[in-house]
């Protein structure tokens, strides 16, 4: 026992550490407000949870009670999360499945998926037989499509974004059928990889895609179906590559959730969601 | 053991330290099995290696495949890759600042590599991601590339070869360079039959942690790499390497798709732990003798 104390004493910081850590944390009751408290908890989809944080902050200054914990894995974490209870609500940047009809969605606002080519590559438009061809390997130059005699370089998403699920479905692809070049991550290194490469073609969010073409990153975004990428597009449901960004919960909401959730979907958030190049819904 | 209590105390919180810090490796061990257990037990450690593609979240026939050969083939090349390149400059460097050059200019030149040792890896990622890999683009297109990853690690590893290879080369004693100065070698004879064998061992362990800080590389090599799971045919051709793969993908990961990232975890604990041993086996007794 001659070192033991040593171990006694940080057993008890240790102990003193994480009381001190888990109760302090809770709502002191003798702030002002409107009596609205606890904690809320929000995972899911990565397009969502800037968002959703820029949100969770204004909300918590209107509601000094409410902790509001925003953390990104993807759609299908937070339905599955949502589901389960982890969370208080989940965020899907997709609309729910068939099969996810024991979920309620609340959708706060829209986003679009644009192809994207490098600022110099001529081919104007492609069509989406043209688009699913090269995304299989059947077109593999850019002069089968009426473009430079150079090889096409396709930059594909990582398993488990929506913007993959979404663009999948719409042309109508399996994942692994795609013959890709790149993978990449998230928009941001899509749109530098693509401004990188003449030959390149991908696909991201429009919100992100048209704030790099207004700093002059060499990209452009191609329209579809003759219907140019914008967000006015994307609000007026003409662009055919859209989605919306979602809240999901599942059975009966508590009061602060629902609370959330309104404030969510209130105008009082548009600059908000404009501020991430989203089309905030119309209400 | 001490009469002074103070020195009782000093005892007493450096063991807890270094139990804490040995704990830490133990605990990171048991929690990758705890974790990988499921896709182990469910889809079996032999599918990791002999599935037909890495495709963890398919659902259609039969569910995912999680071939790991193609992620293993690019953590391999690209480290490989990168020391075979560190290594010769990162010597070659430590010679010039310990035998050839002014002393001001090798303080200044080992000041530049202490830089860009304390580098953020998402700095070199950036950069090669917007200059390098565009530059080999227009050479051989994708750009992102086995070549780009293997030249962004080498960047990154060679101040740790350049550094600890010249400490080594420091610490061997000033008796042997007077030794070979008096029987007639040159200075070349002398660094390469006299203060190159002295300082082996040092060298050695210098290029063996860089060879660890180059496998456990991850967000530079997941921006110029190009991400695709396939066994690359040349060096032009993108790779994916494990640790790019679970920072691609353990976000989005469920189930069984998340422990099988858990798994490549494991396989990486692996390769680190042989890479220690090796160290140990080719440094650690020429460093004591």
């Amino acid at each position: 026992m001659r070192y033991g104390w040593g171990a006694v004493l940080l057993v008890v910081f240790a102990g003193v550490g994480t009381y001190v850590f888990s109760h302090g944390l809770q709502a002191d009751p003798s702030v002002p407000g409107d009596g609205l408290r606890g904690r809320l908890v929000l995972t899911g989809s990565s397009t969502v949870a800037p968002l959703a944080g820029e949100i969770a902050k204004r909300f918590e200054q209107l509601h000094p009670g409410v902790r509001v914990d925003v953390q990104t894995g993807g759609s299908s974490r937070g339905i599955a999360d949502a589901r389960r209870g982890t969370a208080d609500i989940g965020m899907a940047s997709r609309a729910l499945k068939p099969k996810e009809t024991d979920l309620t969605s609340h959708t706060i606002a829209l986003d679009g998926i644009s192809i994207i080519l490098h600022s110099d590559n001529p081919s104007v438009a492609l069509t989406d037989e043209q688009i699913a061809a090269i995304y299989t390997g059947k077109i593999a130059k850019w002069n089968q499509v009426g473009g430079p005699d150079a090889p096409i370089t396709v930059v594909n998403k990582a398993e488990g974004r929506s913007t993959l699920e979404l663009f999948l479905h719409h042309f109508k692809l399996n994942n692994e059928d795609i013959h890709a070049g790149i993978v990449i991550g998230d928009n941001q290194q899509g749109i530098l990889t693509v401004a990188g490469d003449p030959n390149a073609i991908g696909y991201v969010s429009i919100g992100t895609a048209s704030y790099e073409v207004s700093r002059g990153t060499k990209i452009r975004m191609m329209p579809m179906k003759g219907v140019e990428p914008s967000l006015a597009n994307v609000r007026n449901g003409t662009f055919p590559l859209s989605r919306p960004l979602n809240l999901v919960t599942h059975g009966e909401v508590s009061q602060v959730a629902a609370a959330f959730i309104a404030f969510a979907q209130s105008p009082q958030v548009h600059d908000l969601v404009e501020a991430q190049y989203f089309v905030p819904i119309a209400r | 053991m001490f009469r002074s209590p103070g020195d009782r105390l000093l005892l007493g919180s450096l063991r807890c330290v270094s139990v804490l810090a040995g704990a830490v490796v133990l605990l990171i061990v048991v929690f990758l099995l705890i974790e990988s257990w499921p896709a182990l037990r469910s889809v079996g450690p032999m599918r990791f290696l002999t599935d037909p593609s890495w495709h963890p979240a398919a659902s259609d026939g039969g569910g995912g495949r999680f071939n790991l050969i193609p992620m293993l083939i690019g953590t391999l090349a690209s480290t490989l890759g990168a020391v075979m390149l560190a290594t010769p400059v990162g010597i070659a460097s430590a010679l010039f600042c310990r035998f050839y050059a002014p002393r001001r200019i090798a303080t200044g030149y080992r000041r530049l590599l202490e830089l860009l040792t304390g580098t953020p890896s998402v700095v070199f990622g950036l950069w090669g991601l917007q200059v390098l890999a565009p530059l080999i683009c227009q050479w051989r297109p994708p750009g992102q590339s086995l070549l780009a990853g293997v030249l962004i690690l080498t960047m990154m590893i060679l101040p740790t070869v350049a550094l600890l290879s010249e400490s080594s080369l420091n610490s061997v004693p000033r008796a042997y360079l007077r030794g070979a100065a008096a029987l007639g070698l040159s200075r070349w004879a002398a660094i390469r039959s006299v203060v190159l064998p002295a300082a082996r061992g040092g060298i050695i362990t210098a290029v063996l942690l860089a060879t660890g800080r180059a496998i456990g590389e991850t967000m530079a090599v997941l921006m110029v790499a190009g991400n695709v799971v396939r066994v690359p045919q040349s060096v032009f051709d993108p790779v994916r390497t494990l640790t790019a793969n679970i920072a691609l993908e353990l976000g989005y990961a469920m189930d069984i798709h998340r422990s099988a990232l858990f798994v490549s975890g494991l396989v990486l604990m692996v390769i680190l732990t042989a890479l220690i041993g090796v160290t140990e086996w080719i440094g650690g007794d020429r460093l004591d003798a």
